[in-house]
């Protein structure tokens, strides 16, 4: 039954209607979710007594952060799945979290350099953790270019697939750089084996805005992938059949 | 807590309300792209199956 189950998600019209029937809900998630996380981010919790309201930003920023590193790992395991088994669906799903992994990376980047404005008095320096950020972000634009560049979208999602894969030994370096290298950047308060050395009243709001940029990404990725899913099938009756029923 | 004080943000409401903002355009955009390429892609797929079925009969 199990295999049934994965048979039928693998084929791309059956996966069309169940990421449309799931698509409303995640979205609905993420809306409840943002609005909690705004609310204890921007008016429940305290001011910090070292950074005053300018933490706030920190929201954003680290759940975004999280986020550009949570997308290009799937997107480089989807890809490597699309490349050793030649599944059409991980090929879609790699691609199509390109986009939503650049535009949380660019986040992450912007909202970090105004935050590092008022408490580092920089926009921005060429540390070790700005700059592996910052070539997330070169990786994530390369795959999408590389990407449009191909015309056979199968040779594509190949080629897309081994930078992606040859890219993935980035992420550490991001994780690690603020431990390994002397930084402006604060070290990580949340993602360490010790407790969390972040007040409840701000690891609440944080949390749920982590949570909330996931089903985010879940719902905007699932989109993609049907965009995708039409643009590879549009030649198939059942594209043809929705299409004009439309 | 007032109003006034929520939008002051202590003197960083420039840079807290600016990544926000940010924040919310790129979060909107994201999901607005696809939504609309989908409904171009169904019109245009719709419009060449129209268009196949007159030149065969």
């Amino acid at each position: 039954m199990f295999n049934n189950f994965f048979h039928k998600m693998a084929s791309p019209k059956y996966f069309y209607r169940i990421a449309g029937l799931l698509i409303p809900w995640l979205a609905a998630g993420f809306a409840t979710l943002t609005l909690a996380g705004l609310y204890y981010g921007l008016v429940k919790a305290p001011p910090d007594y070292q950074q005053g309201d300018s933490y706030r930003i920190m929201f954003i920023h680290v759940p975004a952060a999280w986020m550009s590193m949570f997308i290009y790992m799937v997107m480089a395991t989807a890809g490597a799945i699309g490349l050793i088994w030649r599944i059409k669906l991980a090929e879609v799903m790699a691609i199509s979290s390109a986009g939503v992994g650049a535009s949380f990376t660019f986040l992450a980047l912007v909202t970090g350099s105004i935050w590092g404005k008022p408490m580092w008095g920089t926009w921005w320096v060429w540390d070790a953790r700005l700059t592996s950020e910052l070539i997330l972000l070169f990786l994530y634009l390369g795959v999408i270019a590389l990407y449009n560049a191909i015309d056979d979208k199968r040779t594509a999602a190949r080629a897309v697939a081994i930078l992606a894969l040859v890219g993935v030994v980035n992420i550490p370096i991001i994780h690690y750089s603020v431990e390994w290298w002397n930084t402006l950047h604060q070290g990580p308060t949340v993602t360490k084996f010790d407790k969390p050395s972040i007040h409840l009243s701000m690891l609440i709001p944080l949390l749920l805005m982590a949570f909330a940029f996931k089903l985010y990404y879940a719902f905007v990725v699932l989109m993609r992938a049907r965009c995708e899913v039409l643009v590879r099938e549009r030649n198939t009756g059942w594209v043809r059949e929705l299409a004009e029923t439309k | 807590m007032n109003l006034n004080e929520f939008f002051h943000m202590g003197g960083y409401a420039f840079y807290v309300w600016t990544s926000y903002g940010i924040a919310l355009v790129v979060l909107l955009v994201n999901a607005i792209l696809p939504l609309r390429q989908r409904k171009k892609l169904l019109a245009d797929i719709a419009r060449a199956a129209r268009r196949a079925r007159r030149n065969t009969t």
